[in-house]
């Protein structure tokens, strides 16, 4: 397998993860997508230099990995080159900021320092929070549950084709950057000047077969929307699961964890 | 069920790929459409899915190929595409295979009905849940038939359904095609293939039809044949 047949593959591989059966699997999409919202959001609303406050939202993913039975090694795995640009948003922060907020022994912190982690960590969690809810969870379904939250057809069937379409490009780019390979034997990576043309036939092949593919789909009945599988109903367990789910990312946000348990030791 | 009534097409202006072309395939007919490379085979297909639009008039079950007819006709074609990898898009074969039978408003239940049945019939009861990109070209093109079936259509059309199948999957796919009871229409150069599963065969030529007839009598004509790019088919080469 080359480079790029991996990458296909990992792609193909979170269609698999989202097809296990574990309880997390059981829940509601629409449950699932929720709590992933609300968690994002409430990560997002942490102050800067509020780390010791962010910290223990680390508790939910760490407990879903547990539930949905997944490797956290894959997830970072697959994360591998978003991360990092996700994580390098809060770089300049030490740059700017330099003003001492805390001392860990005789070395001062500076508040730039602080946000910079504090970033890194939201973004962090953000990532893994949308990782959990595509490996735990189907794109069709995911796709339904939006539906009938009257999230527009249009949107839902862009976001599913986009998710396919992607398959359909790697798979090209797999194809053509083999056959690059085997007429520049020992050459790393693609020569800049074979960029261009190596650009625009791929854009042209991967056309040529999303085209295809666009066909097929019409000649069995397609009609600018998906069918999606209705969802089964929205049950309690459901909504139990999501309001504690709520409730927790409340008590982290507004209950200070490490205020409390410092209070328990010193007396 | 077909009938072309001199139709013309062109993919760049005046430069015709088919030119006044006429035919009708009955109900119920197989038909293998044979051809060198380039010869049209696969517009002829196109044209009556309705996915080109060309001159004359194309009818499929007594219904002119419009784009206001297309819903209609759409539905009574099944078609499988040389490339199942282009066909095959959903997670898994049975995904793909409810997809159709879910755009037509077909119940839940029904579908799973359908793509048990059609599952059973092929043989395949083991593809049902497995990965389309995990399974083999064979396997592919079979589930890819087996998508077609699940629509029930009246006719099936096929480009190249052979291409690029080792022996034991070539012959898995022939037995296959030859139990369908439905109109056929079949593209390929493998006509041993055709002869197999085809009672009547028309060669095209330029876009013209060069020969039509009874598949035995055509893939029998070794000098038409040549003409065309073509070799007698293995299995009729001893009794010549
Ligand atoms: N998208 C296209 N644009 C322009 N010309 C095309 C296109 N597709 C096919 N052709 C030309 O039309 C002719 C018939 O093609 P096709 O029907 O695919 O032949 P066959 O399937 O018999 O090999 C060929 O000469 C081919 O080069
Ligand atoms: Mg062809």
């Amino acid at each position: 397998m080359n480079k790029m047949q991996k990458a296909l593959h990992e792609l193909s591989e979170m269609d698999e993860l989202a097809a296990r059966s574990t309880p997390l699997h059981a829940l509601h999409p629409a449950a699932k997508l929720i709590t992933t919202i609300a968690y994002i959001l409430v990560t997002l609303s942490f102050n800067k230099y509020d780390l010791s406050g962010l910290v223990p939202m680390v508790l939910w993913p760490v407990l879903l990995f547990q539930i949905s039975d997944t490797d956290v090694r894959s997830c970072f795995y697959k994360l591998r080159i978003v991360l990092p640009l996700v994580m390098a948003v809060g770089l300049f922060n030490p740059f700017f900021d330099r003003e001492i907020i805390l001392r860990v022994g005789s070395v001062g912190v500076s508040g730039g320092v602080v946000s910079m982690i504090t970033l890194m960590l939201k973004g962090l969690f953000c990532l893994m929070a949308s990782f959990l809810l595509m490996a735990t969870t189907k794109i069709d379904n995911l796709c339904a549950a939006l539906r009938s939250m009257h999230f527009p057809s249009m949107l839902t069937s862009l976001l599913l084709l986009t998710y396919r379409y992607v398959g359909v490009m790697t798979e090209e780019l797999a194809v053509m950057t083999e056959a690059y390979h085997l007429r520049a034997p020992g050459q790393k990576g693609i020569h800049i000047s074979a960029w261009g043309s190596f650009l625009g036939q791929l854009l042209l092949r991967s056309m040529d077969r999303a085209q295809e593919l666009y066909s097929s789909m019409r000649l069995r009945g397609y009609h600018q929307h998906f069918h999606f599988a209705a969802n089964r109903p929205f049950n309690g367990r459901d909504a139990l699961y999501a309001a504690c789910c709520i409730l927790f990312f409340l008590l982290l946000r507004f209950i200070s964890i490490s205020q409390l348990l410092g209070g328990l030791f010193v007396r | 069920m077909i009938e072309f009534q001199n139709v013309s097409f062109a993919y760049e202006k005046d430069r015709y790929v088919i030119r006044d072309l006429s035919f009708r395939i009955e109900k119920g007919e197989s038909v293998g459409l044979i051809g060198a490379n380039g010869a049209g085979k696969s517009t002829v297909m196109k044209l009556i899915l309705g996915l080109l639009q060309g001159e004359g008039k194309i009818l499929v079950d007594g219904t002119e190929v419009r784009k206001e007819t297309l819903g209609v006709i759409r539905r009574k074609l099944g078609f499988v595409l040389q490339n199942s990898d282009n066909q095959m898009f959903m997670p898994t074969v049975y995904e793909d295979m409810i997809f159709a039978p879910l755009n037509y408003m077909m119940s839940h239940e029904e579908a799973d009905r359908r793509v048990d049945e059609v599952l059973a019939r092929l043989h395949l009861e083991d593809l049902k849940y497995r990965y389309n990109h995990k399974i083999s070209g064979g396997e592919k093109r079979m589930a890819a038939i087996a998508t077609i079936l699940a629509m029930e259509p009246d006719a099936i059309l096929m480009d190249e359904p052979t291409s690029a199948l080792d022996p034991y999957n070539r012959r898995i796919v022939i037995n296959t095609i030859r139990e369908l009871s439905q109109t056929k229409l079949i593209t390929s150069h493998d006509l041993d293939m055709i002869l197999d599963t085809c009672g009547r065969v028309i060669l095209l030529s330029g876009g013209r039809i060069a020969a039509d007839g009874p598949a035995e009598k055509i893939l029998k004509d070794r000098a038409l044949l040549e003409a065309n790019r073509m070799e007698l088919p293995l299995s009729l080469m001893g009794r010549m």
